[in-house]
């Protein structure tokens, strides 16, 4: 079996060339219904970041005590409490955007990708490689999550995080802000993503 | 009569103007990975439908019993520590994701223990799936929606009861069938055309929900007009035309959902 991969190629890697998005398509969910607008975009991913670095902690710490067909519940639970801890200080400090994001704080209990990471890295190394690669995840979804909110904010309402972009003769596309917008927009970026893979192996 | 138009909005509602997978974007996942043959895709669509009945009907007996501010059984059980007007003030929300997961991955347990004992066949053709659906987002989403039109309200006579959440969740189901079993012909049919190498895949999975997603938005307004249809008109509602222009579709686009 070949070496584990270090803390440090765990960080690397999960920023781009593991990108949770765009390489291995987990915690979809989130990424289509938060990305109306950079704001709500990066307070998920603030969110997601949170929670993934403490389930991989903790999951880490407990590794050794894991029987393996209960796992994925206690990964679960694991993760249940963190998201209670986030959602509970989101409606705490920034009420509104708890209301904006609704529902969608809890779903990142099933997120499959936090659930993916303990299972995949936490649950096997140590709490250094799980926490460098709780990082790297978070840095990559945050970076997946805010693109698709960008072109999304930008050509559906002209403004980014607020401030207007676009002069104001542009005729709103609503269509990106609403659910079909959300569809294009990865699937075309995940295309622009795949084409530029391609052209790195081909040269 | 009016019992059976609220279920009947609820109903039309969760099956297709917010449908789950194109409209509020749970259970993306199995509608990504399952839709590439019509009859696994149909297969995985009954399952969650099945799966997501039971884990609502134990969401809505928690939810009602234990979890609620001022629930029965918490109320009783406290009361036996401290004084009675204490206990009714008992609100155990907080413990809702936590309980709700549980309450999910041992029902779909059970299920697939009980559905491998009684129906081998049945196992066979659900048997793969039932592990991945404890993840889908889709049931703890049914869940959620339960919970708040449950112990969320502000009004305790509009919770909702048990009938009104089970229409939730089965023609939640129905509707992620709907769009799952859609989604498979189609790309049965995508198979045989040439698309450009970067788009092939997951990303022309997701183009061509989008598109989807346009059509079923043509669904909007059908539970207001239901609604006026199947309302006894009397003497004092005033006939009122309303005129769905572009300009509400934009106002809406500051909301999420």
């Amino acid at each position: 079996m070949a070496d584990a991969p270090t803390p440090y190629e765990r960080f690397i890697q999960g920023i781009l060339p593991e990108n949770p998005v765009y390489r291995q398509l987990l915690g979809l969910c989130p990424t289509l219904a938060v990305t109306n607008g950079l704001q709500a975009a990066m307070t998920m991913a603030g969110a997601v970041a949170f929670v993934l670095f403490c389930a991989n902690i903790i999951t880490s710490l407990i590794r050794d005590l894991l029987k393996p067909h209960l796992r994925i519940v206690i990964f679960t639970l694991t993760i249940a409490t963190f998201v209670t801890i986030a959602d509970r200080f989101l409606a705490a400090y920034m009420y509104q955007m708890s209301k904006t994001l609704g529902p969608y704080i809890p779903l990142i209990i099933v997120n499959c990708l936090i659930i993916c990471r303990c299972e995949v890295c936490a649950s096997k190394q140590s709490v250094v490689h799980a926490g460098m690669d709780a990082m790297g995840q978070s840095i990559g979804f945050a970076i997946a999550l805010g693109s698709i909110a960008a072109v999304r904010e930008i050509l559906g309402t002209g403004m980014l995080f607020g401030i207007r972009v676009l002069p104001a003769v542009w005729p709103d596309w609503v269509v990106m802000v609403l659910p079909p917008g959300a569809f294009l927009t990865l699937g075309l970026l995940l295309g622009a993503v795949n084409w530029y893979g391609m052209q790195k192996q081909d040269a | 009569m009016s019992y059976i138009v609220d279920i009947l909005l609820i109903a039309v509602g969760a099956a297709l103007i917010n449908n789950f997978v194109l409209y509020y974007f749970v259970g993306i996942c199995p509608f990504i990975g399952v839709s590439r043959k019509v009859d696994m895709a149909f297969g995985m669509g009954c399952a969650v439908t099945f799966v997501i009945s039971i884990a609502a009907f134990l969401s809505w007996t928690i939810t009602t019993y234990i979890l609620k501010p001022g629930a029965p059984l918490s109320k009783w059980m406290a009361g036996l520590f401290v004084s009675p007007e204490m206990a009714a003030n008992i609100d155990l929300t907080i413990l809702c994701y936590i309980v709700y997961i549980f309450a999910i991955s041992s029902s779909v347990q059970f299920v697939e223990m009980y559905v491998r004992k009684f129906f081998p066949v049945l196992y066979k053709s659900f048997g793969v799936f039932l592990p991945l659906i404890t993840t889908n987002c889709a049931i703890l989403f049914a869940c959620l929606t339960i919970m708040s039109n449950v112990a969320g309200v502000d009004n305790p006579a509009d919770a909702w009861d048990l009938g009104r959440s089970l229409t939730l969740a089965v023609f939640g189901g129905i509707g992620f069938t709907i769009a799952i079993v859609i989604m498979a012909g189609i790309r049965e049919e995508l198979e045989l055309c040439d698309i450009p190498k970067p788009l092939e895949g997951a990303a022309i999975t997701f183009v061509v929900a989008g598109i989807l997603a346009l059509a079923f938005m043509g669904f909007t307004g059908v539970d207001s007009g239901l609604k006026k249809a199947l309302t006894p008109k009397t003497s004092e509602t005033v006939q009122v035309q309303v005129i769905h222009t572009d300009r509400n579709l934009a106002s809406s686009a500051n909301y999420i959902f």
